[in-house]
C-alpha cells in the first residue's frame, strides 16, 4: 500500500500522549445507574422540547424530547423506567450552571421500544430517507462540539461535496475513546462513513488517523479491504496536536484550506467524527437512537483508567466508580482533555452525547499555582498557532476589552486549542482571554439585537398612540359638527313651529274678529 | 497676459465643473448624527436621562444640550461608545441619574393584579398584555427593564427580577490571576 502524502499545517505541538494508560482493557458497558439525568440541550442549537410528562413510563430508545427547529436534536430515553422529574440539574458546562433535564428512574429491565427486526439494507434507501433517520436518532457530532449531524449532512444545493473526511485523529492527550471504537468496531465506522457518503454524494472518503494508533489503523484498513471499497483511504497523519481540529485535518488530508469564517462545505468537504459514523450506522440499520457512547475515564486520579460504553445521563460519579474510583492523587475533574477540556466542581453531572473523556487529574498532572508574568513578546505563540493568528495581539486587545480590534485580528478563527497558552513562557492563560472576548462579543450582539427590537416596538407604540389620537380627534370633530347640525335643525324646527303657531293663533284671532264682527 | 487669464480661467472652469459634478454624483448620504447616537443607546425608553425616551435624549446630545453620561442602563459601555463617536472624553455616569444595574425584567404578581391597565399605558414597548378587569402579564422577552410600570400600579403588584443566567447568556469571566495550570 502506498503511503498517501499529507500536507502539514502551520504550528501545533508534539505533546506527551498519556494514551496507553486507558487502552489496556477492552470497552465494556457501564452499569445501569438508578437514575439517568438527561439534559435537553446536548448539542449546538435550540434545546429540545420535552414530549413526556412526569410520572410517565418510558421505554429504552423512546423519544422523550423533540427538536425545536432545524438546528436542534431529539433526545431519547437511554433506558426504560419512569420519568421522575423534568427540572434544572447541573450539566457539564464550564459555567457549572444547571439546565433543564429529564430525570428517569430506571427499572432495570432495559425494555426497548419497537425496533425494526428485519434490518433493511441501507443501500436501498435514498439520501433523504437516510438523513431523516439520522435526524430522528438525535445524532450530534461526538467529537466535542455537538453540532447536529443531519444539518452537517445537508450542505445545501449550491455546495457539491467531493470528499468526506472521517476524523479519527483524536489528537488530544489522554483521550482514547475513538481509538478503542476504531479498534473494536472498525467495520461499523467504515459502513457508517459509507452511509454518510451516500447522503452527501461524496466521491471519496478519507479517514484520518494519528500515527500513534497502529492497531486502529490496521483494523480500519482491514475493514475497508473487507468492504471492498476502493474509494476509501485510511491515511496516517503525524501525531501533532491539533491534527484532529476540523480545519487542520482537512488541510492534512487534502491540502485544502477552509476559508476564514467559512465552512468546510464551501470547499466541498464535510468532516465527521469516527464515533459519529458508528452512531449513524446504528441509526439507519437498527433505528437505534444515540443513547450511549464510549467515554474514556483516565488520569492519575482514577484507580483503573479505561474506556466504558456509557448511557447518556449516567452521573460522572457512577462512571468513575466503575473505573476503580478515585485515588488519593485526584485533585481535579476535567471534562474532555487537558488542552480543551474544562473543570467541573463535582461529579453529580451527567454524561452527554458530547462527553468523550473524564480526566481525573492527579497532583503531578496539575501545575502548581503561579501568577502569570507580563507578555515579553517572544512570539512563541505565533509559531505554535495552528490557525495562523497573532495570539499576542489577540491577548492584548482582549485584555484591553477592545472588542473591535480583537475581531480585526480574527478572534473568531481561533479554535481554542490552547497551543499558545501551552508554549507561553509567561504562563498567561491566553485562551481564557479569547473565550472571555468571544462571549462578551456575543453578549453585545444579543444586546444590540434586543435594543433594535425595543426601538421598533417603541416606535410602533408611538405611531399607534399618534394614530389613536388622530382618530379620537376626528371622532370629536365629527360629533361637534353633528351637534351643530342638530342644533341648527332644532332651531329651524322650532322656528317653523313658532311660525305655524303664530299663523294658527293669527287665524284664530281673525276668526274671532270675524265672529265678533258677524255676532 | 490675456493668454494667461484665459488659461487660468479655463482651468478654473473645468475644475469647478468637475467638482460640481463630483459633489452631485458621489454624494455621501451619511447617517445624521442623531441616528448614530440613538443606535448606541440601549433603547430602554426608561427616561432616567430626563428625556422622554432614547430618541429625545439622542437629539439633545446632538444639539449639545445634554451630556453623554446620563444613561444608567447603558452604563460605562454606552458612555465609552458615545465618547468614541463624538470625540469626547468618557466620564463617569452621572450619579443623579441612577446607578448601573444588572439587566432585569418586570414581573407582575398575578394574584394581586386588579386589571387596571395603568401599567399597560406606561409600558414604552408594549410588553404588557391584558385588558380592563383582566389579569395582566409581562412578555419577559420584550421587557427592557425600564421600571416605568412600577409607579403607576395602584396595588404594588409589579417588581423587578434580575434576568436569570442560563447556558445561553452566561459569559466567560474576565481572567484573573489563575491559580493552577495543567501540565
Amino acid at each position: 500500500m502506498s503511503v498517501p502524502a499529507v500536507h502539514p499545517f502551520h504550528g501545533g505541538l508534539v505533546l506527551e500522549g498519556h494514551k496507553r494508560i486507558s487502552t489496556r482493557h477492552p470497552v465494556v458497558p457501564a452499569r445501569l445507574p438508578e437514575r439517568l439525568v438527561v439534559p435537553l440541550q446536548q448539542h449546538i442549537g435550540a434545546p429540545a422540547e420535552p414530549v413526556v410528562q412526569v410520572g410517565e413510563r418510558v421505554l429504552k430508545g423512546q423519544p422523550i424530547a423533540r427538536p425545536r427547529g432545524y438546528v436542534s436534536a431529539a433526545v431519547h430515553a437511554p433506558s426504560s423506567g419512569t420519568v421522575a422529574a423534568i427540572e434544572a440539574r447541573p450539566v457539564p458546562h464550564p459555567s457549572g450552571l444547571a439546565a433543564p433535564c429529564i430525570v428517569i428512574e430506571t427499572d432495570g429491565e432495559e425494555r426497548w421500544r419497537w425496533r425494526e427486526d428485519q434490518r433493511p439494507d441501507w443501500r436501498t434507501l435514498g439520501p433523504e430517507a437516510l438523513r431523516e433517520r439520522v435526524r430522528e436518532a438525535g445524532i450530534v457530532g461526538m467529537g466535542g462540539a455537538g453540532f447536529p449531524t443531519h444539518v452537517k449532512l445537508n450542505p445545501g444545493a449550491g455546495r457539491a461535496i467531493h470528499t468526506l473526511v472521517i476524523n479519527g485523529a483524536e489528537c488530544e492527550p489522554y483521550i482514547t475513546c475513538d481509538d478503542m471504537l476504531m479498534r473494536e468496531h472498525a467495520p461499523a465506522v467504515v459502513a457508517g462513513a459509507q452511509v454518510m457518503q451516500r447522503i452527501l454524494g461524496a466521491r471519496r472518503i478519507l479517514i484520518g488517523i494519528e500515527s500513534d494508533k497502529p492497531e486502529a489503523r490496521e483494523a480500519l484498513s482491514e475493514a475497508v479491504r473487507a468492504a471492498g471499497a476502493d474509494d476509501i483511504r485510511v491515511v496516517s497523519v503525524p501525531a501533532r496536536y491539533p491534527s484532529g481540529g476540523e480545519r487542520q485535518l482537512i488541510h492534512l488530508l487534502t491540502g485544502l484550506e477552509v476559508p476564514s469564517e467559512g465552512l468546510p462545505a464551501d470547499i466541498g468537504v464535510v468532516c465527521q467524527n469516527a464515533a459519529t459514523a458508528a452512531a449513524v450506522l446504528r441509526a439507519v440499520t437498527e433505528l437505534e437512537p444515540l443513547i450511549s457512547r464510549i467515554v474514556t475515564v483516565t488520569g492519575a486520579g482514577v484507580a483503573e483508567p479505561r474506556n466504558l460504553e456509557v448511557l447518556v445521563g449516567t452521573p460522572f460519579a457512577d462512571v468513575i466508580d466503575q473505573a476503580g474510583g478515585y485515588t488519593d492523587e485526584a485533585v481535579r475533574l476535567i471534562v474532555g482533555g487537558p488542552m480543551m477540556g474544562f473543570a467541573v466542581a463535582h461529579d453529580e453531572v451527567p454524561v452527554t452525547k458530547t462527553v468523550n473523556c473524564l480526566l481525573v487529574a492527579g497532583r503531578g498532572e496539575v501545575e502548581p499555582a503561579r501568577d502569570p508574568l507580563p507578555c515579553i513578546r517572544c512570539g512563541a505563540c505565533v509559531e505554535a498557532c495552528p490557525a495562523r493568528l497573532l495570539p499576542q495581539q489577540l491577548y492584548w486587545y482582549a485584555r484591553a476589552k477592545d472588542f473591535d480590534r480583537v475581531q480585526d485580528y480574527r478572534l473568531f478563527d481561533c479554535i481554542e486549542c490552547g497551543c499558545c497558552a501551552a508554549v507561553c513562557p509567561s504562563r498567561i492563560p491566553l485562551v481564557d482571554y479569547y473565550r472571555y472576548a468571544k462571549s462578551e462579543i456575543w453578549a453585545l450582539e444579543r444586546e444590540r439585537e434586543k435594543a433594535a427590537r425595543a426601538r421598533r416596538r417603541h416606535e410602533a407604540r408611538l405611531a399607534r398612540l399618534e394614530r389613536e389620537r388622530a382618530e379620537r380627534e376626528a371622532r370629536q370633530r365629527a360629533r361637534r359638527e353633528r351637534a351643530t347640525d342638530a342644533a341648527a335643525r332644532k332651531a329651524a324646527v322650532a322656528e317653523a313651529l313658532a311660525r305655524a303657531g303664530a299663523r294658527r293663533s293669527g287665524s284664530a284671532e281673525a276668526r274671532r274678529h270675524e265672529g265678533s264682527e258677524g255676532g | 497676459m490675456i493668454a494667461a487669464v484665459v488659461a487660468l480661467g479655463a482651468v478654473a472652469a473645468v475644475s469647478g465643473a468637475l467638482l460640481g459634478y463630483a459633489a452631485v454624483r458621489f454624494r455621501v448620504e451619511s447617517d445624521p448624527i442623531v441616528d448614530q447616537i440613538e443606535s448606541l443607546l440601549p433603547q430602554t425608553q426608561c427616561g432616567q436621562c430626563g428625556f422622554a425616551g432614547c430618541r429625545p435624549y439622542a437629539e439633545a446630545i446632538a444639539r449639545g444640550e445634554a451630556d453623554i453620561n446620563r444613561c444608567p442602563p447603558g452604563g460605562e459601555h454606552t458612555i465609552r461608545a458615545l465618547a468614541d463617536l463624538l470625540g469626547r472624553d468618557p466620564k463617569p455616569l452621572d450619579p443623579e441619574r441612577g446607578a448601573e444595574k444588572p439587566p432585569s425584567v418586570a414581573v407582575i404578581d398575578e394574584r394581586l393584579c386588579i386589571g387596571c391597565t395603568k401599567c399597560i399605558q406606561a409600558c414604552p414597548v408594549d410588553a404588557i398584555v391584558g385588558a380592563a378587569k383582566q389579569m395582566h402579564t409581562i412578555i419577559a422577552a420584550e421587557c427592557t427593564g425600564c421600571e416605568l410600570c412600577i409607579p403607576p400600579c395602584p396595588v404594588d403588584c409589579i417588581h423587578m427580577e434580575p434576568v436569570p443566567v442560563d447556558l445561553d447568556n452566561w459569559r466567560w469571566p474576565y481572567p484573573e490571576a489563575r491559580t493552577e495550570n495543567l501540565a
